[in-house]
């Protein structure tokens, strides 16, 4: 009984101290408010109303969340392998264009179910090989997978302006360069009775796939033991630069399907709008989440919400829009703060290791 | 001259963390100008009664006496202000920085812009008065273990340090580097220059440069005195106290056996992208255990994270049981070969996944830790570590608690278990005793000389040659990337092994 009291409280300091961090950039932010002469009360007030509060607020949450749930598996996947790539926003744009670019000699030829498949599979595999391009670096030449994923963003975006201000651009998109638009019937409809499109729900599931992968297979076993200590695992034989670009590649193919969503679901072409942010905003979640699949969900759809929000923040409050983007900041620099913290609260140690023995 | 030494003297000293009692009543008289011995297992309390007198504690209760005059230590600060220097087990130096800006810039009072001119006159002055010299003007990085070690003495007597505390001082050097540092520290403090508080495990260096030891066992003194009186069987019984050491696996006589490795012409390249092991041949037999000496840097490290899967090989071939192997898991386990570096905790454990995942590093991609090809059995996984925990004897406070709680004597008889438990065809260990406490040692011996009595081929790459001798049915000596010495174990002597391990 006590230790198992004891397994909960260990257990309980990876929710408390990011819940704690929250809590704490709340009342930094409500400061600041409080400088500008706004209201902090009415700040968070909006923000409850404008993501969660109703039913078409919340829907709203839901269909900025997809992408988020999406691209912070892209953060979180490598990060157990011990790597940090945060060029979520590289595939997420490349898994975009390379979908936009693809449908192009069939649509209108396949039946609209075969090119949705294709453009899905085409986004995987573009975002999965720009990550695992970057894990391959990593594993085999030794280049830093932080830095790399983050230039490779700049790249994917020169592409993407590249391709739809040249080869592929649609003479009829005069003030924003796109692709061609999509085919009606190669559209991703919205879930039966919900205005949110399939990608939730394909989030979702790949969430549960990845759990089960890292926590309950041989692979993720090995893919954690890489994550633990690189030198052990290969002592013990294991094939880590394959573990490397492999996670990663799966990691990319998450960003690429959240691509493959806004083209094929919200924009209907590739353009500019696709480097929205939501690769930025995706390594937040996965931190906060603390790079576990599962949380990722929650944790997505609070961000989902705080974005959903933004627009009724600035009619309200005479806030600009990037309000929640400063929030978005201030959450991240405190949680990264806080991860200081583990380890060293006494409360989460078994009563009878509380004190500082060496 | 006066003396300049300090005396110390702790008079009734405890520290108490939570329930646990880590210093009981402790007194100890280090006067002026000695060199004192402190002994003890792991978890004796050494290293709280160091921090107490360096101000990183503060004791519950006692007194400590400087030169007669009754002091408290309340912060590092004060410490050193009253002259007390400390130099850590591990190296605290700046790699990236010469030894003169690292003495320099460890003073109390850098100035915002250094004048190197004449700091380096004062340096050189300065060295001229010490018994021996290190060059000041090259990246620390690029200087030996013993060089490194005698700046960390030098940069105590620079800031004008005069009561020395010493944490294991020699657990990073060689033999020859560890006598001769400790010799200089004695000349020191027979001058009255110096007194120095030496922490260590080896019955060596206390019989040969103290004059006097304290011994403490589970937080008290349970003796000491001069060294002179004292025999080295004695101080082994005051640490060990009533804990049973595991007698030794008796040596069997396999006769001649079959060769088990062969490594011919191996070739591997260090981190600094130079050749570190040049043609490197050797056999190890089937149930033998084949020392390998040699100071380090030399190679071992290379060649065992070669024979490990951690370097890649650059040339020659490596066959077990006279098939061509490659260090890769399916081969490993197929050939039962397996490897154990040094330094296990960062070497061969993911710190922060618990004792039981840590246990399952060699089995869980096989039944009955797998199901369905693809699952893990967490059950499985838990029975399996409480097996181990059993009969290992690793004492961790569930199979659940991270590996990095445990201590070092737990750590390595934790991957000691997880590799031997098998069947094991050929082990190839790297300093398996470095930094354990006396009971560990003799226990993780005992198991590596009952593993050879099984039939295991053993490759046991230490720089402790008195580990050597004792386990080893031949000895080997690596110097500059090759084998330069090879004999039975009953016919190599000391001075053959050591001219050898100088690369004569």
């Amino acid at each position: 009984m006590a230790v198992r009291l004891d397994r909960w409280r260990t257990r309980s300091e990876y929710v408390v101290v990011p819940l704690g961090a929250l809590l704490v950039s709340a009342l930094l932010f409500s400061l600041f408010l409080w400088a500008l002469g706004k209201s902090p009360t009415d700040f968070f007030a909006l923000i409850w109303r404008g993501g969660f509060g109703t039913w078409f607020s919340l829907q709203n949450a839901l269909l900025r969340a997809a992408p988020l749930i999406l691209t912070a598996l892209c953060v979180a996947l490598p990060a157990r392998l011990g790597l940090v790539i945060i060029g979520g926003e590289g595939a997420l744009v490349i898994g975009g264009l390379a979908c936009a670019i693809v449908v192009l000699p069939i649509a209108g030829v396949w039946p609209g179910w075969a090119v949705m498949l294709l453009m899905a599979l085409v986004a995987a595999l573009a975002g999965g090989v720009w990550i695992g391009l970057i894990g391959a670096l990593r594993a085999f030449r030794g280049v830093n997978e932080t830095i790399a994923g983050l230039l490779m963003v700049y790249i994917a975006i020169a592409i993407l302006n590249f391709s739809v201000e040249g080869p592929f651009r649609d003479p009829a998109s005069q003030n924003k360069p796109s692709t061609f638009p999509l085919p009606h019937e190669a559209m991703v409809g919205p879930i039966p009775g919900l205005e949110i499109h399939w990608g939730l729900i394909v989030g979702a599931l790949l969430c549960v796939g990845f759990y089960i992968l890292i926590d309950h297979t041989t692979i993720g076993f090995a893919a954690r033991v890489t994550g633990g200590n690189m030198r052990a695992a290969k002592t013990q034989g294991l094939p880590v630069g394959k573990l490397i670009v492999g996670f990663s590649m799966l990691a990319g193919a998450a960003a690429g399907l959240a691509g493959f969503f806004e083209v094929a679901a919200i924009h209907g072409r590739a353009n500019a709008s696709l480097a929205a942010g939501y690769g930025f905003t995706g390594i937040l979640v996965a931190f906060l989440a603390r790079h576990n699949p599962l949380a990722i969900l929650p944790v997505a759809l609070l961000f989902g919400g705080i974005a959903a929000s933004g627009g009724l923040i600035q009619r309200r409050m005479g806030l600009p829009d990037a309000t929640v983007l400063l929030m978005q900041g201030v959450i991240f620099v405190t949680l990264l703060a806080s991860e200081t913290l583990y380890g060293r609260l006494p409360f989460f140690r078994p009563a009878d290791q509380r004190s500082t023995v060496q | 001259m006066t003396k300049r030494a300090l005396s110390i003297d702790i008079l009734g000293m405890g520290k108490r963390f939570g329930a646990f009692q880590a210093l009981d009543d402790v007194s100890i008289s280090v006067p002026a100008g000695s060199f004192h011995a402190l002994l003890g297992e792991n978890g004796a309390g050494k290293s709280t009664l160091v921090k107490c007198l360096m101000g990183f504690y503060q004791p519950d209760g006692g007194d400590i006496l400087l030169n007669g005059k009754q002091v408290t230590i309340a912060a590092p600060r004060e410490a050193r202000a009253l002259a007390i220097g400390m130099v850590y087990q591990h190296f605290t130096l700046v790699p990236s920085l010469t030894g003169a800006e690292n003495l320099v810039m460890a003073r109390a009072d850098v100035p915002l812009v250094v004048d190197w001119a004449k700091e380096t006159k004062a340096l050189n002055d300065f060295l001229d008065r010490m018994p021996f010299r290190v060059p000041l003007d090259l990246p620390l990085s690029g200087l030996a273990a013993g060089q490194k070690q005698k700046l960390e003495i030098l940069k105590q007597l620079y800031l004008n340090q005069r009561f020395l505390i010493l944490d294991e001082p020699t657990s990073v050097l060689t033999p020859n580097e560890a006598t001769e540092i400790l010799g200089l520290l004695r000349g020191m403090t027979q001058a009255g220059d110096l007194t120095v508080l030496m922490i260590t495990h080896k019955f060596r260096e206390v019989t040969e440069f103290c004059d006097g030891v304290t011994v403490l066992r589970r937080g008290r003194k349970v003796g000491g005195g001069l060294v002179s009186e004292l025999t080295t069987d004695a101080m082994a019984k005051l640490m060990i106290g009533e804990t049973q050491v595991p007698k030794r696996a008796e040596r069997v006589d396999h006769g001649v056996t079959p060769i088990m490795v062969d490594l011919i012409a191996l070739y591997g390249t260090g981190d600094d992208g130079l050749p570190a092991v040049k043609e490197l041949d050797l056999k190890v037999h089937e149930g033998e255990i084949l020392g390998l000496a040699g100071v380090s840097g030399n190679g071992q490290v290379e060649l065992l994270e070669i024979l490990a899967g951690q370097r890649p090989l650059a040339e020659g071939r490596i066959f077990v049981q006279g098939k061509p192997f490659t260090p890769k898991r399916a081969e490993m386990d197929l050939m039962k070969v397996f490897s154990l570096p040094e330094e296990p905790l960062k070497n061969a454990t993911a710190p922060r996944m618990s004792v039981a995942e840590n246990l399952a590093f060699r089995s869980f991609d096989k039944a009955p830790l797998t199901k369905a090809r693809w699952f893990l059995s967490g059950k499985e996984i838990r029975a399996k570590a409480e097996a181990l925990i059993e009969r290992y004897n690793i004492r961790t406070r569930s199979p659940e608690t991270p590996m990095e709680a445990l201590s070092g004597g737990n750590v390595q008889r934790a991957v000691l278990a997880r590799e031997i438990s098998g069947d094991v065809a050929v082990l190839v260990i790297a300093n398996p005793c470095f930094g354990l406490d006396f009971a560990s040692v003799a226990d993780i011996r005992g198991q590596l000389l009952a593993l050879r009595n099984k039939g295991t081929a053993i490759l046991l790459i230490s720089e402790d040659l008195d580990e050597i001798l004792e386990l080893s049915d031949r000895i080997a000596v690596m110097s500059e990337g090759h084998i330069t010495y090879l004999a039975p174990a009953g016919e190599a002597d000391r001075t053959a092994i050591g001219h050898a391990m100088a690369g004569h």
